[in-house]
């Protein structure tokens, strides 16, 4: 069963993330990046990593998803036109993606036979107890560094995006 | 899990500048919003920058003397830590002195500058004492994301809007390969401490699976290559350094560098030291490389942000030499070389930001004709640090590259050695070029209506010279606590 959710969830992901790039307009490129956060959310699940999967659907296919549509639809953001391609792209495009894609199978090839299979529901640390004791204790200084991170990142927009006055 | 998990009392002690910085950054944001416009104008936020990163060398130095982990292992204090805080701090302190006058010139409000100013060197300072991917990682955010906003700090001026959004957008790229990076070490070790990297990797288990760890540190010297601009990945650097406000070019080049660099040494000197002879030919094709690019770029330049940031591309060429020879006495040399650096490199870009005027008019290695005969003292201190940079005796950046290419001849790297010197040939005629124009053409128009040193950038001037010369007369002062800081991992 479980093999059985992870093989779908991973195919719809894998179709999505390609939908992706493929579509012309913005809207059906969010909308299906949504599709990828989703499924990725239950394939957390399905590990066992309770948390990150909640996260991951309040935070990416939420919150930061109805950002995405918002900074859309108020660009009024229309299809997108294809320019006719470069030459390089028309040259190298396709080998060096074949390259790309032969040296990723070939990592992957390689290290197959390690013989540690990711057993579904092996892993049960994943609770919102457990991130939030270690967040608290072994990962206190990071947690609260963080908070550095995210001033700067509430600074640098009001530097660049507020309205002079004077 | 620690049973006790409440920090020890010298750990804060440790991370003392970190605290300082972070505490000053937000005074001045509090400042701003409690004093309303009339600090802005004022000098205010400036001063407390200046007297926050001045504190911060003795915290550094405190900090310094009581050696040892903090916070779970997640930072570790050693000679090391300290060398780079103290960097990273006096290139700040410098960038701020410059900085005072160009704000005044270009109206700007100054207390979001000094304010982001402080973040950065915060994030550079835990860059440079981590001891963990995650801390290293979010060091190098905080760093990163400020840098961004300070590339693009005057608003209305176009050429600061394209070198933000290049920056931004290239920087954030880096940055995902570098965590990408750390999630597949995480996935083959099972942990991001540096030394239990390092442990993994010598142990038997994790050899079976070396093409993973492989794909993990080549996408950590992908993103690294990219923040510390080595080929092939230096594309953003000219862009970025000739559009951002001159002083940003110069914080820029030296700060963020140099903690980027430190971090490239910790993590490739501990964690993957036991693969270093897999990743050593990739560091010294790509040192080649960056010295190539860089100095062969510069000959053509006539912007001369435009040749510094050519130059500084050449010089993170040198210093990757001396990581490609993966030696402890490599190490001591790559510091040595970066504090030589910062201090000539933040030295040229005070004299541009000085030179170029009010909206930066006046960028053009041409503009400078004539300034030897209206401006002598500004000249011969641009002389000091351009002398320097082409390696003459008695300046710091002569023993920069003699340890360096000492290192390489010892590591066995004799042709490396040998490369390099041909390039820091070349490099001279672009550095001599600007000697030439300052003292055997006659003044143009652009030398009209030149203000005299304001005492900020006249300060940073002078400062970074006698640094310069120190180095260069007495350079075994730095070369021994960088030789005795530089076993990391051991």
């Amino acid at each position: 069963m479980d093999a059985f959710l992870f093989l779908v969830l991973a195919a719809i992901a894998v179709v999505s993330a390609l939908n992706l790039v493929v579509q012309t307009h913005p809207i059906s490129s969010a909308l299906s990046l949504v599709g990828v956060m989703g499924s990725l959310a239950v394939l957390y699940l399905l590990l066992g990593a309770e948390f990150i999967a909640a996260a991951q659907m309040i935070v990416y296919a939420g919150a930061i998803m109805v950002l995405f549509i918002f900074v859309i639809m108020l660009l009024n953001a229309g299809g997108e036109r294809l320019t006719r391609r470069s030459a390089y792209v028309k040259i190298f495009g396709v080998p060096l993606m074949a390259l790309f894609l032969g040296l990723v199978s070939f990592v992957i090839q390689a290290a197959l036979p390690r013989g540690e299979m990711v057993v579904f529901g092996a892993f049960t640390h994943g609770g919102p107890a457990d991130i939030g004791r270690s967040l608290f204790t072994q990962y206190l200084l990071p947690f609260e560094v963080v908070s550095v991170l995210i001033l700067i990142a509430i600074l640098g927009a009001i530097v660049l995006a507020r309205k002079e006055i004077d | 899990m620690p049973d006790n998990f409440l920090p020890a009392g010298v750990e804060y002690l440790r991370i003392l500048p970190e605290i300082i910085l972070t505490v000053a950054g937000t005074l001045i944001m509090l400042l701003e919003g409690l004093a309303g416009d009339s600090v802005k104008t004022r000098n205010g936020p400036g001063y407390l920058a200046l007297f926050a990163l001045v504190a911060a060398i003795p915290a550094s130095l405190v900090a310094g003397a009581n050696p040892g982990f903090a916070f779970s292992n997640l930072l570790v204090i050693d000679g090391f830590a300290t060398f780079f805080r103290v960097l990273v701090v006096v290139v700040g302190i410098l960038t701020v002195l410059v900085s005072f006058q160009y704000l005044r010139r270009e109206n700007a409000s100054s207390s979001e500058y000094f304010g982001l100013i402080l973040f950065s060197v915060t994030g550079q300072c835990v860059m440079a004492s981590s001891n963990e991917l995650i801390m290293m990682f979010i060091g190098l955010e905080i760093s990163s994301i400020s840098s961004y906003v300070l590339a693009g700090y005057l608003r209305d001026d176009k050429r600061n809007n394209e070198a933000a959004i290049k920056y931004f957008l290239l920087g954030s790229f880096a940055t995902a390969f570098f965590l990408y990076g750390i999630a597949w070490i995480y996935g083959v070790t099972g942990t991001t401490n540096l030394d239990q990297i390092r442990y993994a990797l010598l142990s038997h288990d994790v050899a079976s699976s070396s093409i993973l760890v492989g794909v993990a540190a080549s996408l950590m010297l992908v993103g690294l290559a990219f923040k510390v601009s080595a080929a092939p990945f230096q594309i953003w650097a000219p862009d970025v350094y000739q559009g951002a406000p001159a002083p940003i070019s110069a914080f820029l080049s030296a700060g963020p560098k140099a903690a980027a660099f430190a971090i490239f040494l910790r993590l490739f000197m501990t964690s993957f030291q036991p693969i270093s002879g897999r990743w050593a030919p990739f560091v010294w094709s790509s040192a080649l490389l960056t010295m190539v690019v860089g100095n062969f770029a510069a000959l053509t330049q006539s912007n001369i942000k435009r040749m510094l940031a050519y130059s500084s591309i050449a010089n993170a060429g040198y210093v990757l030499v001396a990581i490609a020879t993966h030696s402890a006495i490599g190490t001591a040399a790559a510091m040595f070389y970066l504090a030589a650096y910062a201090f000539m490199n933040v030295g040229a870009f005070a004299v541009v930001t000085h030179f170029s005027r009010q909206g930066e008019r006046f960028v053009n290695i041409d503009d400078l004709a004539g300034l030897g005969w209206k401006q002598p003292v500004t000249a011969a201190l641009f002389s000091v640090f351009l002398l320097s940079f082409v390696g003459v005796p008695l300046t710091g950046g002569f023993f920069g590259k003699f340890y360096i290419f000492k290192a390489a001849l010892d590591g066995g790297y004799t042709w490396l050695a040998i490369l390099g010197l041909l390039n820091s040939a070349v490099a001279a005629y672009y550095y001599l070029r600007i000697l030439v124009v300052m003292y055997m053409k006659e003044p143009g128009e652009s030398c009209e209506n030149l203000s005299p040193l304001a005492p900020g950038v006249s300060l940073a001037l002078w400062g970074s010279a006698l640094a310069t010369l120190v180095l260069g007369i007495f350079p075994s002062v730095i070369l021994n606590f960088a030789r005795g800081s530089a076993t990391l991992g051991r």
